[in-house]
């Protein structure tokens, strides 16, 4: 086992850097769509130039940032396969059809009437013309809900049994797949801050127009419309958002830990606002104090992830032990934990109980078969434990997924602020008089994107080690491919979507700085 | 609603050569590329191409893109198998798409760091290797690859892979086949000539169309002598036959001639698919008035590679041979997703003629007057 690190580790190297590239494009392509959307929709209704040319100045930027998503998102893709093969087979029957839909809903439409959002507006009705508009928005939504129904699924999977002869696990029930509550809710979720980061953006760029004193009728009344949409986004990404901790606080309790730092937890849990971990502390056995500084919220942790003061929350060490008392909140159903020892026990009585069905399946022996499979079936649950070496594999990194967990939170209600005030100043007062908050605004474009990044991390890094949760660890789902390839492909993507970031980031400038085209005026 | 396995694995087989043919259809955007500075002598020009082409790259590139998802979701034990396998020869292909992703919209922008005369290259570069190794990778289906297959592999807690390639150079080695780089440079050819066709219809330019007609002697001329000799090979090599009881792999002298006269329907879809694709040169060729030569030999391709396809894949054939261990061979019997999965894959496969209707009517309302020279000069969008 211990060979394969290096190839996992590298695998994931290069599935992360490509997501965090392709994480930094998307969301701006899911929420400027929208904004360009509503600003035609309005051109449409008003008959405005001022719209139209308002409109054509974002879309630029869009498809600038369109190009580079659809780079890195093709890798991403390909990649299940090419590093990830083993996943590809074991899961493939469940998690291929996601993304094959994908293709045959999202994509096309994406791509075809994005074309007639460019190229079209004097080759078709201005009708004709704001429905592929619409179509190219609800398109690229469409795309993100077919991989995050895919990304829920791996996290919580459901809807899929396994099926022995073919070693793999089989779909039986599409919607319990697709309506997972889930995948449901990552979707809103994550669409919505992609309107987060585009409301962000697009204020910022409108922010520096006002600073300027130039171009003040698009930047006023993008803001406008920018302030709106962002705060609505951000409203609902809270809503989402705890709906994501009691979701996390059930099936990957691991997972809010590490996000909360807790390494022993008890009933009415604190939620750490601010806090400083300890770098002394290198292991869940050490007992070294996990914090140097925090400030807490009593309780509020416990009420956020369970819907009570005194809702008992797993620390690390509690989770690993085991022995508590866990809640299904979508069934009510209660169950008293297994500690990890156990857990691994269960996945080599699984592994080892497959074995033994596909020999007497080879020797036309039924009744061993069926025993092996009952055995099987009643151990799967854990089967992916069965390729864990050591208990520390089962703890993801906790000062990656604690700060990340807290800079996104923390950053999320400065945007809402952000939002608020600005809607208040566009609608109430002469925003552009108030150039501190201009200067503020301005300076808050990194801000959105790191708040979505950490995000990203808090959700991935957070699940680790597991691929599919409590199924697959990332060990078990690699191609057969050496680590010299794959050092070699992480360093051309690498250095190759770094340039593409810098070549976008300069031409966005230039065309920020050139500002919407006079023929449209 | 139907319900055997058998009758789903058939059907997503089609769905996949659909998806194939339609592919190679629209790789002449590839070869569009690869003729820029062939066809257009100015900085006009050269720009009227640009953005002919550009209008239509996505199409190709979310074809690509559905095909490896629909593979995945019907035939996951060929995506794990050759992705993972394939890594080189794969990853070189994804590398010259990201290429062509930005290249279009970066090009003539400001501040674009590498400058447009770098882009135009990589435009190239993915209209060389998108085309020629895309045909190697289909080659494959027909000269097999080295890999060897155990679902067991699982139980072996240490070493888990299920898909292991036999050979070290990981994907490389099938570009140094003759036999695949015949069908690599035939699809090279292909798709240039299918871009003449294209320009012809899309592009109201006098000395690019007659450009156009000497450049389409200079492809279709090599491209005739690498499809023939290719499919002459393939034809008169021995391939793998499935026993349909036992699922055992089994030589068989002259499979694909084989699978071609006990499938007459797929023989006369293979004439009729060349005659077609010839028929659009030669008429493209004699008369300068006919514009709809792309729509031709479009429709020729997709006959011709849905055929070929046909012969890979259907008539108890192994689609991906392996030549390290023939029972490894996949088959799409052996490779598929479960029935349930293809029962709702086939549910979703009801809207493909939606979006090709969608496709046509929107290619048709963009492409209703073709590009000028006065149109690129006067600004608003493009490339």
């Amino acid at each position: 086992m211990s060979d394969l690190f290096p190839l996992v580790e590298m695998s994931r190297s290069q599935f992360a850097l490509t997501a965090l590239y392709h994480w930094l494009f998307v969301p701006l392509t899911l929420g400027l769509s929208l904004i360009i959307a509503i600003m035609e929709t309005i051109y449409y209704r008003t008959g405005d130039e001022e719209w139209k040319r308002t409109e054509k100045f974002w879309m630029t930027l869009f498809g600038i940032n369109f190009a580079t998503g659809v780079a890195t998102g093709i890798i991403l893709e390909f990649q299940f396969g090419t590093n990830w093969s083993n996943y590809s087979w074991f899961v493939g029957d469940i998690f291929g059809a996601p993304l094959a839909i994908e293709g045959i809903m999202a994509f096309f439409m994406e791509s075809t009437f994005i074309a007639i959002m460019f190229f079209g507006w004097n080759k078709v009705s201005k009708k004709a013309h704001l429905a592929a508009t619409w179509l190219t928005c609800i398109g690229a939504a469409l795309s993100a809900l077919w991989i995050l129904v895919a990304n829920a699924w791996m996290q919580y999977p459901a809807g899929m049994y396994f099926n022995p002869d073919t070693v793999r696990n089989e779909m039986y029930s599409f919607f319990d797949v697709v309506l997972s509550p889930v995948a449901i809710n990552k979707f809103f979720h994550s669409v919505t801050s992609g309107w987060v980061l585009a409301a962000v953006f697009v204020l910022s760029i409108s922010a520096w127009y006002l600073i300027k004193n130039r171009d003040k009728a698009l930047a006023l009344r993008s803001s406008k419309l920018a302030a709106l949409v962002g705060l609505a986004g951000i409203s609902i990404v809270f809503y989402t958002g705890d709906g994501s901790a009691k979701q996390v606080a059930h099936k990957q309790p691991m997972k809010l830990a590490a996000m909360e730092g807790v390494y022993d937890g008890k009933k009415g849990q604190e939620l750490i606002v601010f806090g400083i971990l300890n770098p002394d502390k290198k292991s869940y056995a050490d007992t070294t104090e996990t914090f140097l500084f925090k400030i807490k919220i009593p309780r509020l942790l416990s009420y956020l992830a369970t819907g009570s003061t005194e809702g008992y929350i797993p620390g690390i060490n509690n989770i690993i032990d085991g022995g508590y008392k866990a809640e299904d909140p979508f069934t009510g159903d209660t169950t008293i934990t297994l500690s990890a020892r156990e857990r691994m026990e269960r996945g080599k009585k699984a592994v080892l109980a497959l074995s033994q069905y596909k020999k007497a399946v080879a020797a036309n022996d039924t009744e061993a078969a069926q025993y092996a499979e009952e055995k099987l079936q009643q151990n799967y649950d854990s089967f992916g434990y069965a390729y864990i070496t050591d208990i520390a594999q089962l703890v993801p990194p906790v000062p990656l997924v604690f700060y990340s967990f807290h800079i996104m939170f923390t950053l999320g209600i400065y945007l809402f602020i952000l939002f608020t005030a600005v809607l208040f100043l566009t609608y109430k007062r002469n925003y552009e008089r108030y150039k501190p908050i201009l200067y503020i605004v301005l300076f808050s474009l990194p801000l959105g994107y790191i708040c979505l990044e950490s995000g990203w991390i808090v959700a991935e890094v957070g699940r680790q080690p597991w691929v599919i949760q409590d199924i697959m660890p990332t060990y078990s789902a690699i191609s057969d491919i050496n680590v010299k390839s794959v050092t070699a492909t992480f360093w051309i993507f690498a250095i190759f979507f770094t340039v593409l970031f810098i070549a976008e980031v300069g031409i966005m400038l230039n065309q920020i700085k050139k500002g919407p085209d006079p023929q449209n005026r | 609603m139907i319900t055997t396995l058998t009758f789903y694995q058939h059907y997503w087989w089609f769905i996949i050569s659909l998806l194939a043919s339609l592919l190679v259809f629209l790789l002449f955007v590839q070869g569009g590329q690869t003729l820029i500075r062939q066809l257009g002598h100015t900085d006009t020009e050269q720009s009227m191409i640009i953005n002919s082409l550009g209008r239509k790259w996505e199409l190709t590139f979310t074809t690509l893109v559905v095909f490896g998802g629909a593979f995945f979701a019907s035939f996951p034990l060929f995506y794990s198998t050759s992705f993972g396998g394939a890594y080189w020869l794969w990853m070189i292909i994804l590398f010259s798409f990201i290429l062509q992703a930005v290249s279009y919209e970066f090009r003539s922008r400001k501040g674009n760091l590498l400058g447009a005369r770098t882009y135009d290259l990589f435009l190239y570069i993915n209209g060389f290797m998108g085309t020629f190794l895309l045909g190697i990778a289909v080659a494959t289906f027909f000269t097999g690859s080295e890999f060897y297959i155990n679902r067991d592999n699982i139980i072996q807690r240490g070493a888990p892979v299920i898909s292991i390639w036999q050979n070290p150079m990981h994907g490389l080695e099938a570009i140094i086949s003759p036999v695949n780089i015949m069908l690599g440079i035939a699809l090279f050819f292909l798709s240039r000539i299918q871009a003449s066709l294209y320009f012809i219809g899309n592009i109201d330019s006098r000395p690019i169309k007659e450009r156009i007609h000497r450049q389409l002697y200079r492809d279709a001329i090599p491209f005739l002598l690498f499809f023939i000799t290719f499919i002459t090979i393939v034809f008169t090599k021995d391939g793998l036959q499935t026993d349909p009881l036992t699922g055992i792999q089994s030589v068989e002298e002259y499979k694909y001639i084989k699978n071609m006269i006990q499938m007459p329907w797929n023989m006369l879809l293979f004439i009729i698919g060349v005659a077609t694709i010839l028929t659009a040169i030669i008429w493209s060729l004699n008369n300068p008035l006919f514009k709809k030569g792309i729509w031709l030999s479009g429709t020729g391709t997709v006959m011709t590679v849905l055929s070929l396809m046909f012969a890979a894949g259907y008539n108890n054939t192994p689609y991906y041979p392996s030549v390290s261990d023939i029972q490894s061979s996949l088959t799409i019997y052996n490779s598929s997703s479960s029935l349930f999965t293809l029962q709702v894959m086939s549910v979703v496969s009801l809207l493909i003629p939606v979006v090709l209707f969608y496709i046509f009517a929107a290619w048709r309302a963009m492409d209703k007057k073709p590009i000028t020279a006065t149109e690129i000069k006067e600004g608003g969008a493009k490339y």
